[in-house]
């Protein structure tokens, strides 16, 4: 049985999809990523599997059980991190994670010795109010309350958008703990590091569609394997190199003159290399670094979503 | 043995997540004490305001003192301010993602608005019980215990009322922001009312208007009750404002009730 689990879901406003129906299969204890740009659906598609939202059509189960029909047991089941922070800025740390817990029903007594594990676990045992806190500190507060009842499933609305570095790093942390614990974690995001870092399968999501499904490592090769790199040294002659390298690449070369860089995918490696190699050299052209590499995400999500994220 | 039915448990949740979430409310008094101090303050300001700028100036009927004519008056306008103050709440929680997180919790899903209900409600106590004060002080005074309770707990019905237009307006707009526009009506719909002169002073459609107001059936009920100088208006609505005082509050409220309850389940936009 899956933890979340969507068919052909489909949220409608008038005559405009905002979803326009996705299938979604997330298996116990991994992470699902929905990467795609603003407005692709990703946090429509969240709002209707934590109950926040019903669907135009399509059904979906979440921890075994209907969004539609059962959301009451969905809701016993999940935690929602949403893409604003939503913690009471005037309470303290300690006084929102007390709330929430009573309103999980745990009682008084329980939901203060949940609040004081947390508050360790997150390292949020600062005396001030919440608006007092930094960025980092005040995501952490949201996650930690989130995790009140240590739910099977969570749901992260781009937990990390707006974060630097350093914060995003324990939020990956966290969330990496997490899922070694056995929870199920649906994540979106606009950063493609995040689902390559996080997730073990993503799915890619634009215009309300998913357009791309399979692990990190599957969707990079769907791009046509990997890509040849090469700087060339005069700046006067990158146009007549990206004219050798095409001779050889499977695609189009993409030419950066400023950087003197030339980029294509190559279908065969090494036969690639050396004969861009033996070619540019029989033209006279120096090339000051040849580079075999994967493609990154970022290329497969421009290619699969049309370049719409730039 | 009985055995407690479904029903049962919903509402004891709903009334114990309501509590709680009102709760969060007075901890933000215990937090933040000034802000209860200033909300307490602001309308004592606003009256000592009036009554010394303005008494003089204002004829009272029966030849009384302007704030024996003023307070109930005043005390009736702070209920009516009390909308902006449960919008904003409300409207902050919407645009926050705390309204998210409530719906997405396994709690009452009417808890969070009989919480703000209850939190607003206390708050209005206390506004009003510093405003009673005032108005001892500057030397009004009721004429009975009975009466006064009454006036008191017309008032705070009416209070009752306008915390679900609140409410309504709040999840409407999602935007706390947008208070000012509620606020700029506000003043208008105070002072078009008998709260601090009488309508027969007005040009008659005006008047008219006036005394129709909801505000002014809660006011002239409360200087009715409390045994203050009134204003003494003919017209039917002026000669029955106990009965308006108890049925205006009462139609608003279950308009928007239902209209803010049927909002809430529908934030799906």
């Amino acid at each position: 049985m899956s933890a979340v689990l969507a068919h052909g879901l489909r949220k409608t406003y008038g005559d405009k999809a905002a979803l326009d129906g996705i299938d979604l299969d997330v298996g116990h204890g991994t992470v699902c990523g929905l990467l795609g740009p603003n407005g692709a659906g990703k946090t429509t598609a969240v709002r209707i599997l934590t109950t926040l939202l019903r669907p135009s059509g399509g059904r979906a189960e979440v921890a075994g059980f209907d969004v539609a029909t059962q959301p009451r047991l969905v809701r016993r089941n999940i935690g929602l991190v949403g893409q604003h922070t939503a913690v009471d800025e005037l309470l303290t740390g300690r006084q929102n994670l007390e709330l929430f817990g009573r309103l999980y029903h745990l009682g008084g007594a329980a939901a203060r010795v949940r609040a004081d594990e947390l508050l360790e676990r997150f390292g949020l045992e600062h005396k001030g109010a919440a608006k007092e806190y930094s960025g980092g500190m005040r995501r952490r507060l949201d996650l930690a309350a989130g995790l009140i009842l240590a739910p099977p499933v969570l749901f992260l609305d781009e937990p990390t958008t707006g974060l630097d570095p350093r914060s995003r790093a324990e939020i990956w942390r966290v969330v990496r703990d997490l899922v070694s614990d056995g929870t199920t974690v649906l994540l979106t995001t606009q950063y493609l590091e995040e689902a390559d870092q996080l997730a073990d399968r993503i799915s890619v999501i634009d215009a309300g569609r998913v357009v791309a499904e399979g692990t990190p490592d599957e969707l990079k090769a769907k791009l046509g394997g990997d890509r040849l790199d090469v700087v060339i040294h005069d700046p006067g002659r990158v146009g007549e190199a990206a004219g050798i390298v095409e001779r050889v690449a499977s695609g189009p070369a993409e030419v950066d003159h400023d950087t003197r860089h030339v980029s294509a995918p190559v279908s065969e490696r090494v036969r690639a290399l050396t004969e861009v190699l033996a070619a540019l050299s029989a033209a006279g052209i120096e090339a000051e670094d040849v580079a075999l590499r994967r493609p990154t995400l970022d290329e497969v999500f421009l290619d699969l979503t049309g370049g719409g994220a730039k | 043995m009985s055995t407690i039915s479904t029903k049962e448990r919903r509402l004891w949740w709903a009334l114990a997540d309501g509590w709680t979430v009102a709760r969060r409310d007075l901890i933000h008094w215990a937090n933040q004490p000034m802000t209860v101090v200033f909300g307490v303050l602001f309308p004592v300001m606003i009256t000592l305001a009036f009554g010394y700028l303005f008494g003089g100036a204002v004829k009272v009927p029966e030849g009384a003192d302007y704030f024996a004519f003023l307070m109930p008056g005043m005390y009736g306008m702070t209920m009516l301010f009390g909308l902006s103050a449960t919008m904003v709440a409300v409207a902050t929680d919407a645009s926050k993602g705390v309204t998210d997180r409530f719906r997405s919790m396994p709690m009452a899903p009417s808890g969070v608005l009989i919480g703000r209900a209850i939190a607003d409600l206390l708050h209005s106590v206390l506004v009003l019980a510093g405003l009673l004060v005032c108005g001892l002080a500057v030397g009004w005074r009721p004429a009975t215990l009975p009466g006064a309770l009454g006036a008191v707990g017309l008032l705070l019905l009416l209070r009752f009322s306008l915390l679900w237009a609140g409410m309504y307006l709040g999840l409407l707009t999602r935007d706390p922001g947008a208070v000012v526009a509620i606020q700029t009506l506000e003043f208008p719909i105070g002072f078009l009312s008998n709260a601090f002169v009488a309508p027969d002073t007005m040009p008659g459609w005006l008047g008219t208007i006036s005394e129709w107001n909801p505000l002014s059936a809660t006011v002239a009920a409360a200087r009715e009750l409390f045994g203050n100088p009134g204003w003494g208006g003919v017209s039917w609505v002026a000669q029955h404002s106990v009965l308006m005082a108890v049925l205006w509050p009462l139609a608003i409220t279950v308009v928007f009730f239902v209209l803010s309850v049927r909002l809430y389940q529908r934030l799906d936009r």
